[in-house]
């Protein structure tokens, strides 16, 4: 077991070397630190004089892979890709375009993010089983086929309409909820409530639909026959057998995106005013400040390996048959 | 008038063309017909792709550009073209693209949503609500002669509506001998009357009205939501045009030939897919977008700027997305490698790129098309959302993400403004209802005992 964690491990730094060199190939090579400096001084004829400054101030002033004015090893840790790319597997994130640290702002946001992420993910995974199990329990009947076509209905409406829908409706018809905004603390709460109500039911339709199929599938088997012929009630049947069995591939779309919660909702966070990392997330997109982007890139790809490990081990959790070795 | 072809539409014609063909090839194939025709027996099935259908037409009319020639400023000269690029769709909808108000005006509305200082004719100085520049202009007298002059334009319309629709259906529709009436085939004809009553009463009042309102700039939003139709269907089809190449290639080697390649195969997409999906796509087109800023030099129109930007995001959608498709493929090959006919044609020594063509593409060909059509919806919808963090499209082109972030506000104004959230949505709907439909009834239709989702 623990091996088996130790190699996962291992596995992931070329996953993340390559991570990071895709990274950095769009955002030095294809784009070179000048471009980035011009973009960011703004004027349209801006001397090489003040670029050179723009680069120095920043620390881009070095070249991409090899130092040649450097000596020995330095010919090769002085360079932009140790520098800018490398240093993150140590977690040093370096400063944004404003000066202030990534990794202290990551540390502080991840918290509001957290905040909202969880309870949407908790609820919302207790609501989509409930709903999924309903509508298999009434499978051919009225009741299912309505289901079905209110999943799709939802499913095809785009998620910035829950979210201005929820705005209007919560926040400023019915006044039960600030529109927007974040306090720290207790005081959070009025803020997260319509954030996670709003982010539950933009993701119904989908989920729903998703593992009332998985259900249906586990119901065409076998076992099932032979629960229901040993004269187990429906409920039974359904709760112990059918959803223990479809436990698996439930897991394999679950576990994987637990450590990405800390990453928040960037839709969500900018709508609602989250000082979280997904509307800091945003934010850096919208001001193409490449450095905030490539440490998300980064820690994304990082809690996306965490996932996967995790899931990996929930599988030994539910079916006694999986062993890691 | 000197027709241009973008980019875009070049391709479009492209997979148009191809389309075509493969239709043409395989139009005596009894048993790759049998789905379809399936698809189209039933109730959803026919519904949804006779709407595909006139959102298709629709995006068709406004690929087909064109510069308009500038009246000649002295004779024998060569002529001059104006640098605007303009499409069918536009010449069509000519009094709707000119009938631009000064702002907000509500649907039908005969006078403007917002009070302005006006001198009345009795020389007073008031603050009122003013008359349209052309919605209801041709009204003496609004308050009495607006509802019997938008029912009789309304009457027209839908009547234009059944009698363009009927010689259709007497010709193709009815029941005869060798042609069965099918609750799909009824369930069709019944759309394409629907379709066709709507297009005629859009024909009759919109020139007219503004049937949707005006946005902020008092541009009419019926015309803006038809033109954003044809960004959110390229957007669906060509990125899955980019991305297929790459998925059958790679996804089908992986599993045929195992061992290293597929090592590295495997590799290359858990990489991609360890990468949040909207920060990779959202660097990619970061760098598109400096690309395109430093060099402006490349485009000679704007909208050979917008469309390259669009085809950039077709393409990043493209290069980040193959992955899913590309797994689904190894393990489908992985499991027929194994089957006699492809360990025969082995024995028998037909080479590696024989059988990938003759004997393993073809067995995958339905996993690649329903993921065609799954792509389509989820992809239309990602453009909205994308548009909203600032990495879709150009912010001057017209789509449903662009008009959706435009109008985000409004509903927080006083009075609220509603009718541009509701004509994007309306419309966004429809098409990602009827996509879904059609994707459903495509994956029941050629793999009934597929689950995926």
């Amino acid at each position: 077991m623990l091996d088996y964690i130790l190699r996962r491990i291992l596995y992931a730094f070329p996953i993340l070397l390559g991570v990071n060199l895709l990274t950095f190939t769009l955002f030095f090579m294809v784009n070179t630190p000048d471009d980035m400096a011009r973009i960011h001084l703004g004027a349209k004829h801006v001397t090489q004089e003040a670029i050179d400054t723009w680069k120095r101030e920043h620390g881009y002033d070095k070249p991409l892979f090899y130092n040649a004015d450097a000596g020995g090893v330095a010919r090769l840790s002085e360079t932009l890709f140790v520098d800018k790319s490398l240093r993150l597997f140590l977690f040093d994130f370096g400063a944004a375009d404003d000066g202030r640290d990534i990794a202290r702002e990551i540390q502080t946001r991840m918290w509001p993010s957290l905040a909202i992420a969880l309870p949407t993910f908790v609820v919302g995974l207790l609501c989509y089983l409930s709903f999924a199990l309903l509508l298999a329990f009434f499978r051919g009947t009225a009741l299912d086929t309505g289901g079905v076509v209110l999943c799709v209905a939802l499913m095809s409406i785009s998620g910035l309409f829950y979210v201005i829908a929820g705005q209007y409706l919560m926040g400023k018809l019915w006044n039960w909820f600030p529109i927007s905004g974040y306090q720290p603390g207790w005081a959070a709460w009025p803020f997260l409530v319509m954030p996670v109500i709003v982010g539950l039911v933009a993701g119904i339709g989908d989920s729903t639909r998703f593992y009332r199929a998985l259900f249906l599938e586990e119901i065409g088997k076998d076992y099932v026959r032979t629960a229901r012929a040993k004269g187990l009630s429906e409920p039974r049947v359904l709760f112990r057998h059918v959803l223990g069995n479809a436990m698996i591939p439930i897991l394999t779309g679950v576990v994987v995106v637990i450590p990405r919660l800390f990453l928040g909702s960037l839709i969500i966070e900018s709508f609602f005013g989250i000082p979280g990392l997904g509307s800091y997330t945003i934010d850096a997109i919208q001001a193409q400040d490449f450095a905030i982007v490539r440490s998300m890139v980064f820690l994304g790809s990082v809690l996306y390996i965490i996932g996967l490990v995790l899931t990996d081990l929930s599988y030994t959790l539910v079916d006694p048959r999986v062993r890691l070795e | 008038m000197k027709p241009v072809i973008l980019w875009s539409d070049a391709l479009l014609l492209l997979m148009l063309a191809v389309l075509a063909l493969t239709f043409w090839r395989l139009r005596r194939e009894e048993a790759l017909r049998a789905p379809w025709r399936q698809v189209m027996r039933g109730r959803m099935g026919a519904v949804s792709g006779v709407l595909l259908l006139a959102f298709a037409v629709i995006g068709l009319l406004d690929s087909l550009h064109y510069v308009e020639r500038l009246p000649d400023t002295e004779p024998g000269q060569p002529a001059q073209y104006g640098g605007e690029v303009r499409s069918a769709l536009d010449a069509l909808l000519t009094p709707l693209r000119e009938g631009v108000e000064k702002t907000y005006s509500a649907p039908f509305a005969t006078h403007l949503y917002v009070k302005q200082a006006m001198t009345r004719a009795d020389g007073v100085d008031v603050r009122d609500y003013p008359r349209l520049a052309h919605g209801g202009a041709h009204l003496a007298d609004p308050a009495s002669e607006f509802w019997p002059d938008v029912s009789r334009r309304a009457l027209a319309g839908l009547a234009g509506g059944v009698l363009l629709w009927l010689p259709l259906w007497l010709a193709f529709g009815r029941a005869r001998a060798g042609r069965p009436a099918s609750p799909g085939r009824r369930a069709a004809w019944a759309t394409l009357l629907c379709v066709m009553l709507t297009a005629g009463l859009l024909v009759a009042l919109a020139p007219h009205y503004h049937v949707l309102g005006t946005d902020k700039v008092g541009q009419d939003v019926l015309y803006l939501s038809l033109k954003s139709i044809r960004t959110g269907l390229l957007i669906g089809t060509l990125t899955t045009l980019i991305m297929l190449p790459f998925a059958l290639t790679l996804g089908i080697a992986a599993g045929y030939f195992g061992g290293r390649v597929d090592d590295l195969i495997q590799y290359l997409y858990t990489t991609l897919n360890s990468i949040p999906g909207v920060l990779l796509i959202a660097a990619a087109v970061l760098v598109v977008q400096v690309q395109i800023e430093t060099h402006p030099d490349w485009f000679d129109t704007a909208a050979a700027r917008g469309d390259a930007r669009l085809l950039a995001l077709c393409g990043i959608l493209g290069l980040t997305g193959w992955t899913g498709l590309a797994r689904l493929l190894r393990g489908e090959v992985l499991k027929l490698r194994e089957l006699e006919f492809v360990q025969a044609a082995r024995a028998f020594g037909v080479r590696h790129t024989r059988i990938l063509a003759r004997h393993l593409l073809p067995n995958v060909m339905h996993l690649v098309l329903i993921a065609l059509v799954i792509d389509f919806s989820g992809l239309v919808l990602a453009e909205a959302v994308l548009s909203y963090v600032g990495v879709g499209v150009d912010p001057g082109m017209n789509s449903f993400g662009n008009m959706i972030n435009g109008a985000r506000l409004e509903l927080a104004r006083e009075p609220v403004v509603w009718w541009q959230l509701a004509a994007a949505f309306v419309f966004l709907f429809t098409l990602v209802l009827a996509a879904n439909l059609f994707a459903d009834s495509v994956r029941e239709a050629l793999d009934p005992r597929g689950r995926r989702r």
